[in-house]
């Protein structure tokens, strides 16, 4: 097949010649550009055949989400070239990443998306961070039957048969952090503040109607809203304070995103509001972000999640060390989804060991029930819904940008998708095991609402 | 003579293109040398679609002298609209199954329709607001600004502005348009299966057919009286006037005209890229389509639609062969194609071919003329 | 004041008493069996409640057992020992023995771990600490534990506020150790009800949040001073209302300051010059990672000079935006005059191009650019809280634009650059040298840029995308203002800031930002020149 392609790109060749000659006129050439594009973009396929795998990696590089998603394609890397030179690659075959950048632009993540299941023929992807990147790729992957590994905690309300979910659903995150605010630190009065997102959106209805369920006043709640990248945090911030002047013990659940995170807590530091006076537990600030703050003023602040840099166990020292080795940088940092990608990959590679194939269908029967060391102890253990059970870990910021633990729940969390506390999912379950394989599954009406196997 | 041949030339190519695609994808079997992935098929609608944002551009900027940096709003709007119908036509086939409401609405609580969405279960009526919804806000905005006489720059930034203001809006969750996550996960469309090869193959001929009719009215548009008076305008507004012109309708037509071939654009879009999402409406996209123009060479249809395409295909391919270094040759491009084809691509070889030949009478090369600062002498306040 | 505050001041009080009991009476030493166990707990409560026990024992190994835990320098064993062993890891890296001080001659490091604190813990310790401060011979530090009796507000406390109250002479600290009496009392069930209204009279008097937080807390007494208390209440909220309207414009003003820095480079080169200068963002972002460089070089070759860095990286800033300016200028941006629309084009690949320079070299993660010491915090102003970064932004923005003003105004080369973009041939003509001329403007507009980016460093993220998220805003501010004219600007920038900040409470961050850009176009088509156009003769702009 190789050989016939490499025939096809020197005839079309000619026909880029030919286009030339009638360009003169001054010609608009859909058709002849992306001919071409064909021939370039199956010729680059056509090249690299024979015996390997090739394991697909699909997170921007430039825009606004390259600041989160960049560093992931380091550790995918690693992860692979780990593989290849220790194991042999997988069932002797040998692993070839195809990196592609998305460049934070949905439409383009799904079109990539295709292209590496389509046309590179990928065995699996790791990739996407943000929602609407999943969700932009979500058909693709259901209508080629590609494996997607994600790895970010997100809002749950999904199960994909093709996905696999590494990163926590909100019960893994958001429910054990307001837990241990309201058990361990006696917090009566809530600031719900997110970026006005998918995410923040859910997790904060999500953990209203749990507050409310244990007792919480609607008065004792206040939820406020801002856009993506906000960066003029006066007034809310001074809203907070008064907020948190009512006489009640204070905390601030924050879902706020990516960049606004830094002029958040700067604000907050400058406004003179300390972690003993308010607390402000985050879910999307970890040991990346705070790279970018100076965390004198944060010490104490919180953030859930399933892994912390700083948790001393010999496969973390390990892990941290190999990639810090790989990038030839001492200051970078280790972060929550490069555990998820961890667990994942190494989860995909055991899994296709045991089909004996990349095979997706096959892989995605295999990967329910394999489980894997987490980097913080225990095992990861991938359960029929597509989600992990994890460990939950409260941390506080220390001075010097890493988190002490100051709490972890006792057991594993088995991941809830489809939360218990909304009213429109509270009966569904995903589970991609037979009989029911399904990943709507209306336990009250006992009947799969849609998203079952494809034939 | 030679300018027909322009256009038959054109319109032939973006046609025999597309139905050579098509053929090579559904007539040859997957293994053969010339069979054309399903993926590049639904590539090439998406270049298209570009491409007919490209020509609504050209026709404001080129013919028009009104630099739009906002217009893919109106392509947004138009997909937005399409959107809406193409959720619709996934009933209970969401993940409550809910047979009324699409999957975000049944998320955010809601219980019935907000009455916006009223009738867009109707390919007909979705298609009405395809045309009417960026053609009103069109409509709108240029009413005020032509008849109080925004120019220039101001023009251009109170454009974006509009673009932003609306990225915004369509951010929040509140405004029912399913916010940043948008629409997406789309089944049919009237009853084809969205995804199906035969479907994408289709709504690529489509965009084709459509973009070639597009191209044509413009041509047609352009070369017409009409179109001549728009060239002054462009070139000499005031001049216009006092010849008894009123510039504003002229650029008000050709602005709402332009919007409703973004609009029409971006409803072939929403069905081939499978989501819609505020991000459309990013100051950026709109800036950039107005660079695909300016590389294809403003002024000239043609080149709008070379534009578009090749900087969409330099873009596909480039972010995956050179992931880490795409930027580079992207912002490269941009910058050698001003400093050594100020005319843009087309404009710039039909220069160099009228030079060869005869001089033509064609309004076409706009780079050649300077354009006064915009800084330089403001006209007194009214 | 929270309850947390409140858990936190009864802790001070009870220390306070204990601490002050040894003071006076000097009783027999503490006769519990080790006051130190707890603190090998892995449990917070048993650490916090050591902490308690440790502070109130007399021990002299506290004060140093306290600092360590507190500084993360308290190590225990990994895994649980009988003896609860206690490590101190001294500055030099070695240990010593926490109970007696000793050297420990080879360090345990394997087998040992730090003592982890959590906010509660942290809670104890700061009281604990603040309990010797209430007698300190300096001023702010007494001031500043009256202030935590205050919000602490426990009757346990009574009788420690009546000794401290019997020595304190200055009037400032007494007045404060009187408000922290009142708070006691308030929550004393011993007090009359007549004292505890009095007590809510001095309460109030303070007008401010802690005592307004401290009032409201009070549904539940009895009920003339409960009542007392919700009139007292609502009088400060309207107090704090007045003053709310203070804030909103001093927030208004503040994010005028900022997008006011953010656009006066482009006031240059976009206003005067009439480049559309799509990189302008981007020059901004050079800016701000000179001033990363700046930093770290000077905490690598001079640590003691951290503090002032960000001073020295103005005129770096200055200097090396202003170069690339230059160099912009020069091969780029000359080639194109008289075609503004395409230095639209060129600018735009120009800003792809540095974005991903800087994201090549620096990497695509923020960067940690630190604020001096005199640039955190904030400083009080009757019922204003002025953030210290904001106020010194603010105070730059004014010092860069009054400098801007003079070198247009009254140098030569302000003169020459009026000249050569009022009218270029007849500059030209007497014997002004234009290339070199535009080239220095758009140097200067483009270090301009640069030392905004210095200040944004300081409240904004410093990463490639830095500049993405200025550039609009800032285009606006130029057009808004009228081209051209940079008072114009100043004007639209401080509109802007205010109007956003007074419509944020109102309608929420996102629909006030939406409405400040409708709002805009409106007024656009009043106004088509912006709010003061350049006058001239001639008919077409």
């Amino acid at each position: 097949m190789g050989q016939k392609t490499e025939e096809a790109l020197v005839g079309l060749d000619g026909l880029k010649l030919g286009r030339r000659e009638f360009g003169g006129l001054g010609m608009g050439v859909a058709a002849a550009a992306a001919t071409l594009g064909t021939a370039s973009l199956v010729s680059r396929a056509a090249r690299a055949a024979g015996d390997k795998i090739k394991v697909g990696i699909l997170h921007s590089l430039s825009g606004t989400m390259a600041i989160s998603e960049a560093p992931l394609k380091d550790v995918m890397l690693m992860l692979i070239d780990q593989q290849n030179k220790t194991m042999g690659g997988v069932m002797g075959k040998e692993l070839v990443p195809v990196v592609v950048d998305p460049a934070s632009n949905w439409p383009l993540f799904a079109e990539k998306a295709h292209e590496l299941l389509s046309v590179e023929k990928v065995a699996a992807i790791f990739g996407c961070w943000t929602s609407v990147s999943r969700k932009s790729v979500l058909p693709v992957f259901e209508q080629l039957n590609g494996i997607l590994y994600y790895p970010v905690q997100y809002e749950g309300q999904e199960c994909s048969r093709n996905v696999f979910y590494t990163g926590a659903a909100p019960n893994q995150q958001a429910i054990p952090a307001v837990d241990y605010l309201m058990n361990q630190v006696g917090v009566k009065r809530w600031v719900l503040a997110g970026t006005d997102y998918v995410y923040p959106r859910t997790t904060n209805k999500i953990l209203e109607a749990y507050l409310k369920q244990k007792g919480v006043n609607s008065a004792d709640i206040m939820i406020n809203y801002t856009p993506f990248g906000y960066s003029n945090w006066q007034s809310i911030i001074a809203e907070i304070k008064s907020f948190g002047s009512a006489g009640k013990k204070t905390a601030v659940v924050s879902t706020i995103n990516g960049d606004a995170n830094v002029p958040f807590y700067k604000e907050l530091g400058n406004q003179g509001i300390k972690a003993t006076d308010i607390p402000v537990v985050a879910f999307s600030v970890g040991e990346q972000e705070l790279a970018g703050i100076d965390t004198a003023p944060l010490v104490g602040q919180l953030a859930a999640w399933n892994y912390f840099e700083s948790v001393d166990t010999p496969a973390n020292k390990k892990f941290i060390a190999d990639f810090k080795a790989f990038v030839k940088n001492d200051k970078r940092v280790t972060n929550d989804p490069m555990e998820a990608h961890y667990i994942g990959f190494n989860m995909w590679v055991k899994a296709v060991e045991k089909a004996g194939t990349t095979d997706p269908t096959s892989v995605i029967d295999a990967m329910i029930g394999v489980a894997h060391p987490n980097l913080t102890g225990d095992f990861a253990t991938m359960m029929p819904n597509h989600h992990l059970s994890k460990p939950v870990l409260i941390g506080e910021v220390q001075a010097n940008g890493q988190f002490s633990v100051v709490y972890q729940t006792p057991g594993l969390v088995v991941a809830q998708p489809w939360s218990p506390y909304l009213p429109e999912s509270k009966n569904l379950i995903g589970d991609w095991l037979p009989p029911m394989s399904c990943g709507n599954y209306d336990v009250v009406a006992g009947r799969c609402l849609g998203r079952t196997q494809k034939s | 003579m030679q300018r027909d041949a322009h256009s038959a030339l054109t319109v032939g190519l973006i046609l025999g293109g597309a139905l050579l695609m098509a053929v090579l994808d559904l007539g040859t079997a997957a293994t053969s040398a010339l069979h054309v992935p399903d993926f590049v098929v639904s590539l090439v609608g998406k270049y298209l679609c570009y491409a007919m944002l490209a020509l609504a551009v050209d026709l404001v900027w080129g013919f028009a002298g009104i630099l739009t940096l906002g217009h893919a709003a109106f392509f947004a709007l138009g997909g937005y609209a399409m959107g809406m119908y193409l959720m619709r036509e996934i009933g209970a086939r969401g993940v409550y199954a809910n047979p009324h409401l699409p999957d975000f609405m049944v998320f955010i609580g809601w219980k019935e329709l907000p009455w916006y969405w009223f009738g867009s279960n109707h390919f007909w009526f979705a298609m009405i607001l395809v045309v009417l919804v960026p053609g009103l806000l069109a409509f709108v905005f240029g009413f005020l600004a032509f008849r109080s006489r925004v120019t220039g720059v101001y023009l251009s930034i109170m454009t974006q502005a509009l673009t932003y203001a609306l990225m915004l809006a369509f951010f929040r969750n509140d405004m029912g348009f399913g916010g940043n996550n948008g629409m997406t996960d789309f089944k049919d469309i009237l009853g084809f299966p969205v995804s199906a090869r035969t479907t994408e193959v289709g709504l690529m001929l489509l965009s084709a057919a459509i973009l070639a009719a597009q191209f044509l009215l413009a041509r047609w548009l352009v070369r017409s009286r009409f179109g001549q008076v728009l060239v002054a305008v462009r070139d000499a507004e005031s001049r216009t006037r006092f010849l008894g012109y009123r510039p504003e309708s002229y650029k008000l037509f050709v602005f709402v005209l332009s919007a409703v071939m973004a609009g029409i654009g971006g409803a072939l879009y929403v069905p081939q890229v499978g989501i819609i999402n505020p991000s459309e409406f990013a100051p950026g996209n709109s800036i950039e389509a107005v660079i695909w123009v300016a590389l294809g060479g403003r002024g000239t249809l043609s080149g709008a639609i070379l534009g578009a395409v090749l900087v969409n295909f330099a873009k596909s391919w480039s972010t995956t062969a050179f992931p880490g270094l795409w930027l580079y040759a992207l912002g490269g491009l941009f910058i050698a194609v001003t400093l050594f084809l100020p005319r843009g691509i087309v404009g710039s070889l039909a220069a160099g071919l009228s030079r060869l030949s005869q001089p033509s009478a064609a309004p076409l090369a706009v780079g050649a003329r300077p354009e006064p600062a915009c800084h330089a002498a403001p006209e007194p306040a009214p | 004041m929270t309850e947390g505050n409140r858990g936190k001041g009864r802790r001070l009080g009870r220390l306070l008493l204990l601490c002050l009991g040894f003071a006076l009476f000097r009783p027999a030493p503490a006769a519990a069996a080790d006051p130190f166990a707890g603190l090998a707990s892995p449990d917070f409560s048993r650490i916090e409640q050591a902490v308690e026990a440790l502070a109130a024992s007399g021990n002299p190994r506290a004060a140093a057992l306290i600092d360590a835990l507190a500084a993360n320098r308290l190590y225990t064993w990994r895994w649980p020992r009988p003896d609860n062993g206690l490590f101190i890891k001294e500055p030099d890296g070695g240990f010593v023995a926490a109970r007696t001080g000793e050297k420990i001659a080879t360090p345990p490091f394997p087998v040992i771990r730090p003592v982890i604190v959590n906010d509660m813990v942290r809670s104890a310790i700061e009281a604990a600490r603040g309990m010797l401060d209430l007698l300190s011979p300096a001023l702010a530090v007494r001031g500043k534990a009256a202030e935590a009796l205050f919000e602490a507000a426990d009757p346990a406390s009574l009788k420690l506020i009546d000794v401290a109250l019997a020595r304190e002479r200055n009037p400032g600290v007494r007045r404060l150790l009187l408000e922290a009496q009142a708070a006691a009392r308030l929550n004393s069930a011993a007090t009359s009800i007549a004292e505890r209204i009095a007590a809510v009279k001095v309460v109030a008097g303070r007008g401010d949040l802690p005592a307004r937080a401290l009032l409201a807390s009070l549904g539940s007494a009895p009920s003339p001073v409960a009542r007392a208390a919700a009139a007292a209440v609502h009088q400060i909220d309207r107090t704090l209302a007045l003053w709310n309207v203070l804030e909103t414009v001093y927030y208004g003003i503040s994010l005028g300051s900022v997008l006011l820095l953010a656009a006066a480079g482009l006031a240059i080169t976009f206003g005067v010059m009439g480049v559309i200068n799509m990189a302008h963002g981007e020059i901004v972002m050079v800016g701000a990672y000179t001033t990363l460089v700046v930093q770290q070089v000077v905490a690598a070759t001079f640590p003691a000079f951290s503090n002032e860095s960000l001073i020295l990286s103005i005129p770096a800033a200055f200097l090396v935006a202003g170069l690339l300016g230059i160099v912009i200028e020069q091969t780029l941006i000359r080639f194109l005059y008289g075609r503004p629309l395409e230095t639209l084009l060129a600018t735009w690949g120009l800003s792809l191009v540095l974005i991903q320079t800087v994201r090549s070299i620096f990497g695509p993660t923020n960067q940690d650019v630190s604020s001096p010491a005199w640039m955190s915090g904030a400083v009080h102003l009757g019922g204003l809280t002025l953030t210290l970064n904001r106020l010194w932004i603010i105070a730059f923005t004014i010092a860069t634009l009054a400098l801007l003003m003079a070198v247009l105004s009254h140098t030569r080369l302000g003169l020459s650059m009026r000249a050569v973009t009022q009218n270029r041939r007849m500059a030209a003509a007497m014997g002004i040298r234009t290339p070199l001329v535009d080239a220095l403007t758009f140097g200067l507009g483009c270090g301009i840029a640069g030392i905004a980016g210095v200040a944004l460093s300081q409240i904004d993220n410093v990463s490639p995308n830095l500049g993405q998220s200025y550039i609009i805003d800032s285009f606006l501010v130029v057009v808004f203002g009228g081209v051209g004219n940079l008072w114009g600007a100043v004007v639209a920038a401080l509109i802007l800031g205010i109007v956003n900040m007074v419509l944020e409470p109102i309608a929420g961050a996102v629909l006030g930002k939406i409405a400040v850009l409708v709002l805009l176009i409106l007024f656009i088509q009043r106004r088509p020149r912006g709010l003061f156009p350049v006058r001239g003769r001639a008919v077409e702009a």
